[in-house]
């Protein structure tokens, strides 16, 4: 293969992993704040599965892609919000209870979005936000130009969510109400309130997540389409040591190594590549890689003892040390 | 709230952390079925009917009874494993992973490792400790992540199932794939377990049914590890660690061992439920041949309080929802089941902590 | 005899009126028909005993509680605080004995934390201006732009009372503010709050420490067991004897009796030890120590200065960085905490909750929780239940815990129980040396005396005991030798004869012994 060969699979590859990535960096992103807020939510999956399975049924309805992306991110956040009333207000076990949303998070979508996988009339999707004056920009340009409009939202979501979290007021607070919630809550933060609220929020991003793929990035609806996407980013966030920036970047790696299997099957001067027993190895990529980035994290985040927001995983009682 | 000069309050229990009674489960699967219902009915679906076709399938006959043992097989073994873990606070949600690893490695042991002429015992047995072995090992990894580099067991565990579903694939349908089907040859006879349908000839009753001898070794290794458990010394180490790792570690616990052994174990139990399933069931490897036993075994583990007779009743009563299901469409009702017994068990600890007081609202407050 | 209660009323206005105030707790009346007056520009120390209610009621004023029944009036209007919201827009600031500071963020940002202004956009210039202002005007010095997990507990604690005045808090309750502070730090605190007064604020000092409460209070109120005992009462109308059986509600020895020390050969060595903490900054830097069979080796020092990371190298529960640990005359810088428990050392940890008990276990299983590896209760891989819980009776008895039987979960045992039932268990192993850290820590007199006795029982009978603490009167009364710490090093070893509050605050405060 000639340098022109490499330029478009380099640059394929490229514009292919940030558009696979941008789903998870949804999910990435609204675990993160979650977390951040003090609360694990382990039903990421979960609620992707139903976001995707929402946003593709109303699409399916209704002819418009943005009534299913407003419908996902409604769902999703309605599951979320059972896990805040169970771990926030009940107080239950974090890890369990966000199992249990994962569990029926894939059982409802796989139940109520049954006759949607038969459904052949390709619903409405979301449409491209091509760019024509960038588009031409050499690399940079297909990269990050001629892509669909979600992924360029996910562009816009990263420096909104680490100008809110680091910048703002709002933010101060999240931080707080993470790290220490009764220190907020004895400066008259309402701890609970808004716990809740940003369990709420990571539900919108995580329906967001599965609304992108199921009208933009892979259309369509199949069972279990995210196929462990919600669970990766539970542990990009651990790799990101909750920041939104570090968050994104892996995001988008891990967006590129999912589809690399598909591309270098496509390599000419590779026919290694195209032996089909390969393909489970090079499929086992996306979870290997998990584990590893995974233990870079937790490897510097157990040096420094600094990242994970010191609150996380605790439920908070007022006036209890 | 308020009525006629009396004020309800909701106020904690005196007691912390009160000890579950066994109504608890019963009342959350009952909540559970009929939240369940009100959805399937928003699905467009009869409710009724489709819990009347699971009862009745399920334990409605011999061999519905045999069919659900059958089912609750691997997940009463993969849920006395998970159950360990979970009273160590390590978050196991690998099962499914660890189960394929084992029922892989005891159809390498079926399928040509050993000939086909070995003696029937001997065959079994050592397609249960290969498969025990590799469902160990597999647990194990995550388990020296964690305990050397403190990486979330949550996430590797669930990592490697999707590692494990892959490797397994990779054999079913290359190296060991008959004329290219995704399935392998069946195993030679001297690696099935035997089934009471064997023992026909003594009874004419038991013809049909599928019961194989796993049941029994499940039952064996809840006798174990409810010994292991609640008598022996590691399970005192287990239960410490668990409920107060920091005073463990005070106390000179070897922790990161354990960690390592109790992922182990658990790996060994769901590995061992693998091979029961394709030495009991299937008789060759194929993918999907797991519902997802090692899923539902962390929901049994929960709702029976992590407790191993517990887990051996409940387990049944999940069998029975996987046979019952199996022929209702859509397939994921009894999933969203789960996730809804799992989800009302969680919010009802948090309800119990709690009462109602009723007390004489104060003149002015 | 009685306390006298015919003392003239303060002629200054009231700042607060608390009335009939009761609060229930699962188990507990924390607070029976309590009444509370805090005039303008006075210091009012609340004092009573680990569980008198003190705090409880504070908590109510701050808003933290909401009281079963009772009124407050705030400057002579009604009030009703729902949280601790209302009760900050209405002046009321309450700095916690564990402090509310957010150890990930700045100075600046903690003082910002929860206000009405910035609406939206944290300009941290701004504020960090605004605190250091602040921190100059009341001489509360600490930097503005420091993350609060660089500052000293000393700092912490001037950050959490800006807080509060940034808030424009009129009234200043501060629950125990003394405990992790030197003598000096104290007296400048001190100094500080009076400025505060003067200018027509009030305090409330919530104490149990009777000679800092005559020094720095204007008035009194005692509390014992959820009612109080005396009212504001003028501090300089009253004796530290008077007010500690006031307190306690029956004569107290305030000081211990102990035989003359014996001591043997070194059980427990350092030298050159060298510990990090949790940020991997050296917290115990070039450690000589020695303690010797029958004495006691007190640590003193402020709270933070290496004290815990010294004692979790000595279990083996935190990696030695340089120089060695010796048990017994053996090193034992690389043993593992089951190696050192197996050779003698007992530990009563700082956290008893946490590291010293598992709560949701029983007191049977508690107390086997090291001994469990070896017969009698070993058997074989089993555990001999019916052992371990005959000797949890005879435990219970020997060390006379209040449990209603030895399978009661060690979570529902009050401090001073729960102490005892790790004392036991350390104890009856028949350690060579013991190191107790912070082991009388929000224990009632009653259980503090308990403990001391006990210690003082193992060091007659020949154990090296090792007693960390911040509370400077116990270091005075039970050690043999004192060894004060700052920043990580010995900054100076006294006998106990030549020991006295002052000359050991200022080695606290980093400044070497004449003699070092």
């Amino acid at each position: 293969m000639n340098a022109a060969g490499w330029h478009t699979f380099v640059v394929g590859l490229l514009a292919a992993g940030v558009a696979r990535g941008t789903p998870i960096l949804f999910a990435t992103l609204g675990e993160l704040i979650t977390e951040r807020a003090g609360v694990l939510n382990l039903g990421v999956e979960g609620m992707m599965l139903v976001g995707a399975m929402t946003g593709y049924g109303v699409a399916d309805a209704t002819g418009s892609a943005w009534l299913g992306l407003l419908a996902a991110m409604g769902a999703a956040a309605a599951l979320s919000l059972v896990h805040a009333i169970a771990v926030v207000v009940l107080r239950a076990d974090q890890v369990v209870s966000g199992l249990a949303i994962t569990f029926l998070g894939t059982g409802l979508s796989a139940v109520i979005g049954a006759p949607l996988v038969d459904s052949k009339a390709a619903a409405a999707r979301l449409p491209s936000a091509s760019i024509p004056a960038l588009r031409g920009i050499p690399i940079v340009g297909p990269v990050l130009f001629d892509q669909n409009i979600v992924v360029i939202l996910g562009f816009l979501v990263v420096p909104v969510v680490w100008y809110y979290l680091y910048r703002t007021r709002a933010g101060l607070h999240l931080r707080a109400i993470g790290e220490h919630p009764a220190a907020a809550d004895s400066v008259g933060i309402g701890v609970v309130s808004q716990r809740i609220a940003y369990v709420a929020v990571g539900g919108v991003f995580a329906g967001m997540a599965g609304a992108s793929l199921s009208l933009a990035v892979t259309p369509g609806w199949v069972e279990g389409m995210t196929a462990g996407q919600g669970w990766i980013a539970v542990g990009l966030v651990i790799f990101a040591g909750w920041d939104p920036v570090r968050a994104a970047i892996g995001a988008w790696l891990f967006g590129a190594i999912r589809r690399l299997p598909l591309d270098l099957q496509g390599v000419p001067d590779l026919p290694l590549f195209r032996n089909p027993n390969l393909g489970y190895f090079l499929n086992m990529l996306p979870y290997l890689f998990t584990i590893v980035v995974l233990i870079v994290g937790s490897r510097e985040s157990f040096r420094r003892r600094l990242g994970a927001p010191a609150g996380l995983g605790l439920p908070f009682v007022r006036g209890r040390r | 709230m308020r009525a006629g000069g009396w004020q309800v309050r909701l106020e904690e229990r005196l007691e912390s952390g009160a000890r579950r009674s066994w109504m608890g489960p019963g009342v959350a699967i009952v909540a559970a079925f009929l939240l369940g219902a009100v959805l399937i009915a928003a699905a467009g679906l009869d409710p009724l009917q489709i819990y009347g076709h699971i009862l009745h399938t399920a334990f409605g006959s011999a061999w519905g009874w045999s069919d659900t043992l059958v089912k609750a097989t691997p997940i009463m073994l993969c849920g006395l494993g998970v159950a360990v873990a979970f009273r160590m606070r390590l978050w196991n949600i690998g099962a499914e992973g660890q189960l394929w690893m084992g029922a892989w490695a005891a159809s390498g042991v079926a399928l040509g490792w050993l000939p086909a002429s070995t003696p029937r015992p001997v065959m079994l047995a050592v397609m249960a400790l290969a498969a025990m072995a590799a469902g160990a090992a597999w647990g194990a990894i995550p388990g020296w992540l964690k305990a050397r580099m403190g990486v979330s067991e949550i996430i590797t565990t669930l990592m490697l199932n999707y590692v494990a579903f892959q490797w397994v694939c990779w054999f079913v349908f290359g190296p060991w794939s008959e004329r290219g089907f995704q399935l392998t040859p069946q195993f030679p006879s001297s690696a099935w377990l035997p089934r009471l349908s064997d023992a026909a000839h003594l009874s004419p009753s038991f013809s049909g049914l599928t019961v194989h001898a796993g049941i029994g070794i499940a039952l064996i290794a809840a006798v174990v590890v409810s010994l292991l458990m609640d008598r022996s010394r590691w399970g005192f180490e287990v239960r410490v660690t668990g409920d107060g790792p920091r005073a463990a570690q005070h106390a000179g616990m070897p922790i990161a061992r354990n960690t390592v052994l109790a992922l182990a174990l658990t790996g060994a139990l769901s590995g061992l439920a693998g091979m029961s399933e394709v030495a009991g069931v299937v008789h060759r490897l194929q993918d999907r041949f797991s519902p997802g036993f090692g899923f539902t075994a962390i929901i049994v583990a929960w709702l029976a309080g992590l407790r191993p007779w517990a887990v051996v009743v409940v387990s049944v009563l999940f069998g029975g929802l996987l046979v019952g299901g199996k022929e209702i469409q859509p397939a994921g009702i009894p999933q969203m089941l789960q996730g809804l017994v799992l989800l009302v068990i969680v919010g009802a600890e948090g309800i119990a902590r709690y009462r109602l007081r009723v007390s004489r609202a104060e003149a002015g407050a | 005899m009685a306390l006298p209660s015919d003392y003239p009323e303060p002629q200054q206005p009231a700042a607060v009126a608390m009335r009939s105030v009761c609060k229930r707790f699962p188990g507990v009346v924390a607070n029976d028909d309590v009444d509370f007056d805090l005039r303008e520009g006075e210091i009012h120390a609340l004092l009573g005993e680990n569980g008198a209610g003190k705090s409880t009621l504070m908590s109510i004023l701050a808003g933290l509680y909401q009281p079963d029944s009772g009124s407050i009036r705030l400057h002579g209007e009604l009030v009703r605080f729902r949280s601790p919201r209302d009760a900050i827009a209405r002046g009321i600031g309450m700095v916690h004995q564990q402090f509310m500071l957010v150890s990930s963020l700045t100075v600046a940002e903690n003082v910002a934390l929860g206000m009405p202004e910035p609406r939206f956009l944290v300009a941290r210039s701004r504020i960090e201006r605004e605190v250091h202002a602040l921190s100059e005007r009341h001489g509360l010095h600490v930097d503005p732009s420091a993350f609060v997990w660089q500052l000293s507990v000393g700092e912490q604690q001037r950050v959490e009372i800006l807080k509060a005045l940034h808030r424009g808090a009129r009234v200043l309750v501060l629950d125990e503010p003394t405990a992790v502070l030197s003598p000096q730090e104290v007296a400048a605190m001190f100094e500080a709050l009076r400025a505060l007064v003067d200018e027509g604020r009030s305090v409330v000092l919530i104490s149990h420490k009777l000679d800092e409460v005559l020094r720095a209070a204007d008035r009194l109120t005692v509390m014992r067991h959820g009612r109080i005992v005396a009212s504001g009462m003028p501090a300089r109308w009253t004796t530290r004897e008077e007010l500690a059986r006031t307190m306690v509600g029956r004569p107290v020895l305030l000081d211990l009796q102990k035989k003359p020390a014996s001591p043997g050969d070194a059980v427990l060595r350092t030298s050159h030890l060298a510990v990090r903490g949790d940020k991997g900054l050296l917290s115990v830097r070039d450690l000589d120590l020695e303690v010797r069979a029958g004495e006691i080796v007190g640590i003193a020092g402020v709270a933070g200065s290496g004290q815990r990371e010294l004692s979790e190298a000595l279990a083996g529960l935190r990696p030695v960085e340089s120089g060695a640990v010796e048990l017994g005359g053996r090193d034992a810088t690389r043993w593992t905490t089951r190696e050192r428990i197996d050779a003698g050392l007992g530990y009563v940890p700082e956290d008893r909750a946490v590291e010293g008990a598992v709560g949701a276990l029983g007191i049977d299983e508690n107390l086997a929780l090291k001994a469990y590896r070896k017969p009698p209760l070993a058997r074989g891989w089993q555990i001999d239940r019916e052992k371990m819980t005959q000797i949890a009776k005879e435990r219970i008895r020997e060390f006379d815990i209040a449990a209603p039987g030895p399978s009661t979960a060690a979570g529902t045992l009050s401090g001073g129980n729960l102490q005892k039932v790790i004392l036991a268990r350390e104890l009856s192993a028949g350690p060579k040396a013991l190191v107790a850290a912070q082991p009388t820590r929000g224990l009632d007199i009653g259980a503090t005396e308990t403990v001391h006795k006990l210690l003082l029982g193992l060091r007659d009978k020949g154990v090296g005991v090792l007693l960390i603490s911040e509370d400077l009167e116990e270091i005075l009364s039970l050690s043999d030798r004192i060894v004060v710490m700052c920043q990580g090093r010995a900054t100076g070893t006294l006998s106990a004869q030549d020991a006295n509050p002052e000359a050991i605050g200022l080695m606290m405060g980093g400044a070497a012994s004449e003699d070092a």
